[in-house]
């Protein structure tokens, strides 16, 4: 290892394994970062709030009222106290159970759009990275679609879509699809051309063989990292649509649809506002955390561009 | 300098016929029969059928695109349904009002990011370290809309100090103006200040690392020299490639945060314009846009330039 | 003895890793005369630039620092000196040439500018008379047209340029003396030869005292006046330079001579070390080199031997320094 140890150790340092490596060093390769994952402050962290979060979700139907649009005209407006955690909103529906009602939908539909970036935006990376002919094209495409301020091209894409989960699911997985394959797309150039993929090769493995089985298992690292920032783009983009009213129907309500519901009452009842608010920012800082704690340890070298 | 700027202007262009395309084609992404959308649920066939003729969507597709570009060519982005304007003129009138926003949180981001970075750099791994970081993640997490409505909340409704929205024109009053652009202003940089930070922060830990700032020291150098114009000088080229995406940020920060404090700009022109499903404007506006951004893009890419000789000053070895 | 400029005694310098705190210089003394050449020869990792960058204050900290000793300079205490002195020292007192010429140069600031840069730092003087020095300095350490190259930038120079120009920096406030950290390492051997006939050229020039680090036992033989051998942090012989050639006192010393190639020898195969140096983190308590030794007896890796006088002004750290005869392999 180059740097700290320089003029001081007295051994110099090892090389960096080969990336051929065997099922079974690549199993404990696994392992051993899992260890390290684990011994990162900011990832456990991260983790521990997201599954928090996730947690509360899924417990939805035991929690609060147990139904987001329940009815209770005579508790409306109540302050967060110990009878109503998060208070009561307009029409006396528990705002805890919206807030996790919410949190299904919101983290549903970053999941959804981390699945679809998986899927095409490796497709396209891959496609490009590896052969050079489909490279520029897509690019060019890439390009033009990212010229676009992110958040604004989801707008334009869901108000032409109209409202629904699904347009939201789509707008935003196009935004981010070209990134997420330029990332992809710069891992695969840098491992195209290491030489064990040039004696696959030699040894007659056809193309989808090689991107398959050696190339795209080894540009993994930056794939993750970016995925876990996707999630975090994707629940406060899907705020942002929700907020203007381009998201999901108001029967189930997402995040930010509640904020947005929030806002005509935010002298009466400011905990309509800051609720919702508060659970986005919970769950996007522990996905921010984790995404840390994976860059750290899987990748160092993209701190510097990402930060 | 000069050659490089003209260049990248010129590498634009297929972009550009690319952007322009997809914004065209924006329209075409509606299901079912824009013109039925545009005219809302009570309007009659005859009016519809005004709103076809209108727009265009009559005849046949390749004649839809050589119109839209003849309308492009002399500068025509189209008209807006809503409000009865060339969306061009409706955005040169919103125009100032984000740009005067749009600047005054763009110096704050510089300002606060580039402090908040190097403090953090300087003083690596200790708590001054781990509270400014902690600071620029809470940026980057914050819904920006949320974070104005809640800074509403605390300064405009409990403290009474700022107003709760509109905007006036820094020419009228400046002081207005101030207290107006402020929590906007505020709301967009949270954000921004995080990204640069944490970047800032990166770039100037893998300088301090490098061999020429031992140089620097070697030469006997006061600290000051070291750090604020060996150290900093290479910052700025990571730092500058930041701009553009900070740029992007900010475009799109905009469209929210001037809905939320009713300021009458570009961007809640836009959101506006989605709200209703005025396509002419949404078409025009994400082109200008996209335009824009290119050209901040450019002017980024150029100031990159300038500051990294290597890049502007071929040759050697 | 002449007067001695720089006085090292029982430098201590430490390094913080993962496992705790070690060093990587241990108990090291030595005495550098004005106008000397001192050269400090040493496998990779054994200490030698850990001790110049001692000198200067210039350990990266964390995670290193001067755990204890002391540096005198010209008779004066530097350790510990507040930082304002320390800058004071480096570059008018003290100048140090580093080992990669191609990342030790601002790349972003002409390398005029670098140079007079570092003149005015220490001295009250116009732009228009530092430029004139900066050019003539440029001058002195051979680069062609230097007025012109002023205004270039460090990536349009070659490695062997931007090394001169790293001399002229070192050199731009004439130090009395010169610290050179493989200086010639990261450069073809063509130009190695170039550089070390200016930097002999150089010191004799101005008579200042050289101070020159290398793994090379090659360029000990050409260019200094006494070296230091130092093996894991510590020293394991030092002497005039005929003196330690002829009759090297150290089983390393032996061996590092062993595996020079020479001319004047018909050698089948070169001589070879057995064995690795020692991690930072071993600790044991005597001699750092007894592992790969074949002469080590129970004493040797008891006890720590100290340096003994074996000769006119030369110095051995090895028990068994009387049995020794040259040529023999370690």
């Amino acid at each position: 290892m180059p740097g700290l140890t320089r003029g001081c150790g007295w051994v110099e340092g090892t090389e960096v394994a080969q990336p051929a490596a065997k099922r079974v060093v690549r199993r404990s390769l696994a392992w051993g970062t899992l260890a390290r994952l684990l011994r990162h402050r900011a990832f456990v962290i991260g983790a521990v709030l997201l599954g928090f979060m996730v947690l509360l979700a899924l417990l939805a139907p035991w929690l609060g009222s147990g139904d987001p649009n329940k009815l209770a005209v005579r508790m409306r407006f109540q302050p967060p106290s110990m009878d109503h955690l998060l208070g009561t909103d307009n029409l006396g529906r528990s705002m805890l159970s919206r807030v996790v009602y919410g949190g299904q939908l919101s983290l549903m539909i970053g999941l959804w759009v981390v699945l679809l970036n998986a899927v095409f935006g490796v497709l396209l990376g891959a496609l490009a990275g590896y052969f050079s002919r489909l490279d520029g094209p897509l690019m060019r495409f890439a390009d033009a679609l990212m010229a676009f301020p992110s958040v604004l091209l989801a707008i334009g894409i869901a108000a032409a879509l109209g409202p629904s989960v699904s347009t939201v699911v789509i707008a935003l997985a196009v935004v981010y699809i070209p990134r997420t394959a330029r990332i992809l797309r710069a891992s695969v150039l840098v491992v195209r051309e290491l030489d064990y993929v040039h004696s696959a090769r030699v040894a007659g493995a056809s193309h989808w063989h090689i991107l398959f089985r050696h190339i795209l298992p080894n540009s993994m690292s930056p794939l993750i990292v970016q995925l876990s920032f996707v999630f975090a783009y994707a629940i406060l983009s899907e705020a942002v649509l929700g907020f203007l009213g381009l998201g999901a129907p108001p029967t189930q309500p997402s995040w930010g649809i509640l904020i947005a519901e929030g806002r005509g009452y935010i002298r009466e009842a400011w905990w309509l506002t800051f609720m919702p608010g508060a659970a986005i920012a919970l769950t996007v800082l522990g996905v921010n955390l984790l995404g840390d704690g994976l860059r750290d340890v899987l990748d160092p070298r993209l701190k510097i561009e990402q930060g | 300098m000069m050659a490089y700027f003209i260049k990248r202007l010129l590498q634009c262009i297929p972009l550009l016929l690319l952007v322009s395309l997809l914004s065209f084609g924006l329209i075409k992404l509606v299901p079912g029969d824009p013109a039925v959308v545009m005219g809302g649920t009570n309007a009659t066939a005859a009016e519809i059928e005004v709103i076809r003729k209108n727009l265009g969507l009559d005849r046949p597709l390749h004649i839809q695109i050589l119109s839209f570009y003849g309308n492009l060519a002399q500068g025509d982005l189209g008209r807006s349904l809503l409000l009865g304007q060339p969306v061009k003129e409706a955005i040169i009138e919103r125009l100032p009002a984000t740009v005067s926003v749009a600047l005054y949180s763009m110096l704050l981001t510089l300002v606060f990011g580039l402090a908040i970075g190097v403090l953090a750099a300087l003083h690596h791994n200790t708590w001054i370290d781990q509270g400014a970081m902690t600071v620029a993640l809470l940026g980057v997490s914050l819904p920006n809309f949320w974070l104005g409505l809640v800074l509403i909340l605390v300064f405009s409704v409990h403290l009474g100090w700022l107003p709760t929205g509109g905007y006036v024109e820094p020419s009228t009053d400046f002081l207005g103006w101030l207290r107006s652009a402020t929590l906007p202003a505020v709301s967009l940089a949270m954000l921004q200040i995080g990204l640069l930070a944490r970047i800032t922060r990166s770039a100037m830990l893998e300088v301090l690392r490098q061999d020429y700032i031992r140089t620097a020291r070697a030469k006997g150098l006061s600290e000051l020299a070291v750090i604020g114009k060996h150290a900093l000088a290479n910052v700025a080229i990571p730092v500058v490639t930041v701009v553009g995406l900070i740029f992007s940020v900010l475009l799109s920060g905009s469209i929210i945060v001037e809905t939320v404090f009713s300021v009458p700009g570009m961007g809640a022109l836009l959101g506006n314009a989605i709200l209703r499903r005025d396509y002419p404007m949404i078409q025009g506006g994400l082109l200008f846009v996209a335009t824009a951004l290119m050209l901040l893009n450019i002017l980024v890419d150029v100031a990159y330039a300038w500051f990294d000789p290597r890049v502007r000053v071929g040759g050697g070895h | 003895m002449r007067e001695a400029i720089l006085s090292v005694r029982g430098l201590v310098s430490t390094f913080r890793t993962e496992s705790g705190v070690f060093p990587a210089v241990d108990d090291v003394s030595f005495d550098v005369a004005a106008g000397e050449v001192l050269g400090i020869v040493g496998e990779s990792g054994s200490g030698k630039s850990v001790t110049a960058l001692s000198i200067l204050g210039l350990l990266p900290d964390p995670p290193g620092r001067i755990a204890s000793g002391s540096i005198r300079f010209e008779g004066r205490e530097i350790v510990g000196l507040p930082r304002k002195a320390l800058q004071a020292l480096r570059g008018p007192a003290i100048g140090m040439v580093f080992q990669e010429p191609m990342t030790s140069l601002n790349p972003v600031f002409r390398i005029g500018d670098q140079i007079i840069e570092t003149i005015r730092a220490h001295e009250n003087i116009g732009k228009a008379d530092a430029r004139k020095r900066a050019v003539s300095l440029l001058d002195r350490v051979g680069i062609a047209t230097p007025e012109r190259r002023m205004d270039d930038y460090p990536h349009q120079l070659s490695g062997g340029m931007r090394q001169r120009v790293m001399i002229a920096i070192a050199l731009a406030c004439s130090p009395r003396l010169l610290l050179a950290d493989e200086p010639t390492t990261a450069l073809d051997v063509t130009i190695q030869a170039q550089l070390l006939d200016l930097l002999r050229d150089i010191q004799r020039d101005t008579g200042m005292a050289v101070v020159i680090i290398t793994h090379n036992m090659g360029v000990i033989a050409e260019f200094a006046d006494r070296v230091l051998v130092m093996y894991a942090g510590r020293v394991a012989e030092q002497g005039p330079v005929d003196a330690v050639f002829t009759t090297p006192r150290h089983p390393y010393t032996i061996g590092l001579l062993g595996s020079t190639p020479r001319l004047d020898r018909d050698e089948a195969r070169l001589t070879t070390i057995p064995g690795v140096l020692p991690q930072l983190s071993d600790t044991m308590p005597g001699c750092r080199f007894a592992p790969r030794c074949a002469r080590r007896t129970e004493a040797c890796v008891q006890s720590k031997p100290p340096l003994l006088e074996v000769g006119a002004q030369q110095q051995a750290a090895c028990f068994h320094w009387d049995t020794l005869s040259p040529g023999e392999t370690a």
